[in-house]
């Protein structure tokens, strides 16, 4: 079976109801630089990986469940990710596999 | 009884801890090793503050993976004693041994103080030293300290009286000034449903020994070799 590889963007966010204090002390900070028409502001993480699959929705079922276990904690924190195949050059293969 | 206290790479309140167990209460303490995966040898396991494998992610993300947690939760299950200070009550959060999540202390700081705290709930093993409604002073120290859970949790928390320990004021009022980290409730520490797993951001180990200025911590541990 062909092995595909992806690039993942994952974004964990606090939930709403959450207070983010570190937002609140950003956009004060702003704030005093004058961007005095800045609200709302929350901080969350943000993770990079590349993932290998044999399709895009075994992959995202699998990042779901690796953001369910450890990179959120969905009591505090939402997340949302972005999926993107990475094209395999034939040449690239070839190399790696002399090597 | 027999304590076990959990070493992480990163855990920095265990040695204090088995100090209080071995010599100060005379009870044979063993330092478990954060990969091990037998401890059916112990009564007690206590997971001790500090910042378990840096911490890195979210405060105890990392730890409830390990061997030792894993071990812990049949541990759990079985009706034997855990007890989570500091770190320890945000690992036992991520890994669900204890509802809710501790984030970021509202004012950003990292707080190293001494609280006054009421002892909500005595009915337990581990707080039948207290007088009921009892206040006492324990040292903090966390930066994540701001215990957070769904309206629904905490409802379910006060409805079952699973808060064992509320910031309050000198005379036991549980007034936002006396709140020092923005928690829910002025939660300071609860248990499960059962009553034998407990989780706590202040420290009762360093409130052991005379010596450093205050023994409210130790009626802690003295109340759980009461009774048993």
């Amino acid at each position: 079976m062909t092995q595909q590889n992806y690039h993942a963007k994952i974004y964990v966010t606090l939930r709403p109801s959450v207070l983010d204090p570190a937002g609140t002390a950003v956009q004060s900070g702003l704030g005093h630089l004058g961007y005095d028409n800045v609200e709302q502001i929350r901080i969350g993480k943000y993770i990079e990986l590349s993932i290998t699959a044999e399709t895009q929705p075994l992959a995202e079922a699998q990042l779901d469940r690796m953001c369910d276990q450890l990179l959120a904690n969905t009591v505090v924190e939402n997340y949302r990710f972005e999926l993107t195949e990475i094209a395999t050059h034939p040449e690239s293969a070839t190399a790696a596999a002399g090597a | 009884m027999n304590f076990g206290v959990v070493v992480f790479p990163g855990s920095n309140c265990d040695r204090d801890m088995a100090m209080v167990s071995r010599d100060l209460l005379g009870q044979p303490t063993r330092m478990v090793w954060h990969e091990e995966t037998d401890i059916s040898d112990l009564d007690v396991i206590v997971i001790p503050g500090g910042f378990s494998y840096g911490d890195y992610l979210r405060c105890g993300a990392i730890a409830q993976f390990s061997p030792v947690i894993q071990a812990t939760k049949a541990h759990a299950a079985a009706g034997k004693w855990v007890l989570g200070i500091c770190n320890g009550f945000q690992v036992l959060t991520e890994a669900g041994l204890l509802p809710g999540a501790l984030v970021r202390n509202r004012d950003l700081h990292f707080i190293c103080d001494r609280v006054t705290l009421k002892v909500e709930r005595t009915g337990l093993s581990w707080t039948s030293a207290y007088q009921p409604q009892q206040v006492i002073t324990l040292p903090i120290a966390h930066g994540e300290g701001c215990y957070y859970a769904d309206a629904e949790t905490i409802a379910e928390l006060e409805a079952n009286h699973q808060v064992v320990l509320r910031y309050c004021d000198a005379t036991g009022n549980p007034t936002e000034a006396a709140n020092p980290n923005g928690s829910l409730n002025n939660i300071a520490g609860i248990c499960n449903r059962q009553g034998n797993v407990v989780g706590m951001m202040p420290h009762p180990e360093r409130a052991s020994d005379p010596a450093l200025g205050g023994i409210d911590g130790l009626l802690l541990f003295k109340g759980l070799l009461a009774c048993v």
